[in-house]
């Protein structure tokens, strides 16, 4: 109950979203079988907004202990390219994907050690990778756009499991999966306590540092999944590309979700709907047959409006208003033995 | 010396060391030719990594500079293209609309209390989406006036030509050198990348000094979008993906805090200079590979943070051994 009160802005704005896109797109919630695959503008939204759900699940752990990890769109990069690499000089499938969560892994404990260890800002820490990181993918495909063809690994992008794509079937289990992992564990909690006081979990005797850099780590994991997804899907490694501006969605998708960027408080759940948001704008606008020179326009628009109305300033005041309502309607004894008093 | 110009010094000495070492390859790195050229390729990323340093200097990040050059340079094509007005008229009214476009965004931080960081990344997709909404070609600027601005240069001797556009870079930079570090106005962004609720406290008015900060970036990126015309000859919508970040880097690179409150616009062009420097080195040797360019500048980013660092806590130590 309290997961869905939390949840409910974000299932209403993409409520909203989807009335919004239908309106100019009627067949947008149309779902069809056709070759033994799902296929209709839903299952396009899930299986394109994969690369930005799964930066997303990292991202908001990342955001949850107050920090920003700038560098996923470029470690995207440099896991297609590792992964394309392994592939094309025929290491064979399970090394391809090991190689590049390795690849992934190494970048996450990167930032992880100079935000967690060395104290750097996070904004900055990261900013590090995002700038040499194309180089170095860059350094790996030689500058080429690194092309392959084996279909083991092109199943990432688009294959499909009981009809349903497995970009999409990706994120879905890499949410329920973390979202556990948080959950029914204490991770959850502790990642919070770090979020809203470093110093202060320390002293309390959580490992902030250990911490930190562990969730870093699984930003980078979660970037090298959705470079694998990347590459997969267009059979081709392109590093000046893959995964440009997509660090600035998942931020987005963290924000949309109702994350505050001060830390402190997290859902995965609603970071995804947050990822879904964006792809259904995105998608929502190409379908209802808008000139494309509009999209960011209209982007941006929907976004400023998303983002004014979950301003923290409109909430409080909303807050206020309805504590306001909440005291008028049943006063609390402590108050009311008071103002008897006075 | 004073432990605030520790992170300048240090960046004028390896700015100098560089150059010392591109000097022992490549003697003639230090023609007047080769300064010229590094002042005019890099003159509009000297401008609006000025106004972005004010923007870094009270704690705040401006992402949406890219894309406001990009759509600088598309108005004025395609206003240019489509009326007989004067290129200075339409510098004018263009730095009106960046100068508004950025004050609207400082002025969304301030009232709905966001995060820079969003604000300026939604300013982001709206400047870069104005843009595509001109043009989505390549429009060439013709016009005698900008023919005129081509040509005006200053031959230096050794036969290296300053021209205008490098002219206004330092200009620039000497006018945001009295804006930051001479005026009032300068006084509050420092106080308030020191912290807003003390810089309050202190009678900083807030929000008109954030509305201040952002539309002064604005107008930066708009008079770095003119330079930018004017170097190209041009205005693309897709130019200038990602010029937000290397104006970060030369900010940082330049011995500012991105946390805020301190650091220097003089140390901004050495910052830039320094890249610029690492991009020339690359065209001389001619073997390295431009992503070469990339890692490089992520390597000296993470040097300089981490001098910064020490020499922070460095000079915070000395202030606690004399308390």
């Amino acid at each position: 109950m309290s997961l869905l009160r939390r949840l409910a802005p974000q299932i209403l704005t993409l409520a909203a979203v989807v009335a919004l896109v239908t309106l100019f797109f009627p067949d947008f919630l149309r779902i069809t079988m056709a070759d033994g695959r799902l296929v209709g503008p839903v299952m396009d939204v899930l299986k394109r907004g994969a690369p930005v759900a799964l930066l997303a699940v990292g991202m908001t752990l990342v955001i949850a202990t107050r920090g920003i990890d700038l560098s996923v769109g470029t470690v995207m990069a440099i896991t297609g390219a590792v992964a394309a690499w392994a592939i094309t000089h025929g290491l064979g499938l399970p090394a391809a994907l090991g190689l590049a969560l390795l690849a992934g892994a190494a970048a996450g404990l990167w930032n992880g050690c100079l935000v967690a260890v060395v104290g750097i800002q996070p904004i900055v820490a990261t900013l590090i990778l995002m700038t040499s990181g194309r180089g170095i993918a860059q350094l790996i495909t030689e500058g080429r756009i690194l092309t392959f063809s084996d279909p083991g690994l092109a199943f990432f992008g688009s294959g499909e499991i009981l009809g349903i794509p497995v970009p999409a079937l990706l994120w879905l289990v890499t949410g329920i999966g973390v979202t556990l992992l948080m959950r029914r564990t204490a991770l959850g909690m502790l990642i919070e306590a770090v979020g809203v006081n470093r110093a202060a979990s320390s002293l309390a005797g959580v490992n902030a540092t250990v911490l930190l850099v562990a969730v870093y780590v699984a930003s980078g994991l979660c970037a090298a999944l959705a470079g694998i997804v990347a590459t997969a899907d267009i059979r081709g490694a392109d590093a000046n590309n893959a995964g440009l501006w997509l660090e600035l969605d998942a931020i987005l998708a963290v924000v949309i979700g109702g994350n505050s960027l001060l830390g402190g408080r997290f859902s995965i759940a609603a970071s995804l709907i947050g990822a879904l948001i964006i792809q259904t704008i995105d998608t929502g606008i190409v379908l209802a047959g808008f000139p494309s020179e509009y999209n960011l326009i209209i982007k941006a628009g929907l976004v400023l409006v998303i983002l004014v109305l979950q301003s923290p300033n409109l909430g409080s005041t909303w807050h206020a208003l309805r504590a306001a309502a909440d005291r008028r309607r049943e006063p609390a004894p402590a108050r009311s033995a008071k103002e008897t008093g006075r | 010396m004073n432990p605030r110009l520790y992170p300048l010094a240090a960046t004028i000495a390896i700015f100098l060391l560089a150059w010392f070492v591109c000097w022992t390859q490549f003697p003639f790195m230090l023609s007047t030719r080769v300064v010229g050229n590094l002042l005019t390729d890099n003159a509009y990323l000297g401008i609006v990594a000025v106004g972005m340093t004010v923007v870094i200097l009270s704690g705040g990040i401006d992402l949406s500079v890219g894309s406001v050059i990009a759509f600088s340079g598309v108005f004025i094509a395609v206003v240019l293209r489509d009326t007989p007005l004067h290129p200075l008229i339409v510098f004018a009214l263009l730095l009106m609309i960046t100068t508004a476009f950025g004050g609207f965004m400082g002025w969304l931080i301030h009232k709905l209390a966001m995060p820079p960081f969003i604000v300026t990344l939604a300013g982001m997709f709206l400047a870069r989406g104005a843009a595509y909404m001109l043009t989505i070609d390549s429009v060439p600027i013709e016009h005698a006036f900008y023919d005129l601005l081509d040509d005006a240069y200053w031959v230096m001797p050794g036969k290296g030509r300053l021209r205008l556009i490098g002219i206004i870079m330092l200009l620039t930079v000497a006018a945001g050198m009295v804006v930051a570090h001479k005026t009032r106005f300068g006084a509050s962004v420092f106080a308030l990348g020191g912290g807003e609720a003390t810089a309050r406290l202190m009678g900083v008015r807030v929000g008109a000094t954030t509305v201040g900060i952002y539309a002064f970036s604005g107008a930066m990126a708009g008079l770095a979008g003119i330079v930018f015309s004017i170097y190209t000859g041009s205005g693309y919508p897709l130019a200038n993906v990602g010029t937000e970040l290397t104006a970060i880097a030369a900010v940082v690179i330049g011995g500012t805090l991105l946390s805020g409150g301190a650091g220097f616009v003089f140390g901004t062009l050495i910052g830039v200079l320094t890249m610029g420097l690492i991009q020339t080195y690359i065209v001389f040797d001619g073997t390295l590979s431009s992503w070469w360019t990339k890692i490089v500048i992520g390597l000296l980013l993470l040097v300089f943070i981490l001098l910064q660092k020490a020499l922070v806590r460095l000079s915070t130590g000395r202030a606690l051994a004399r308390a």
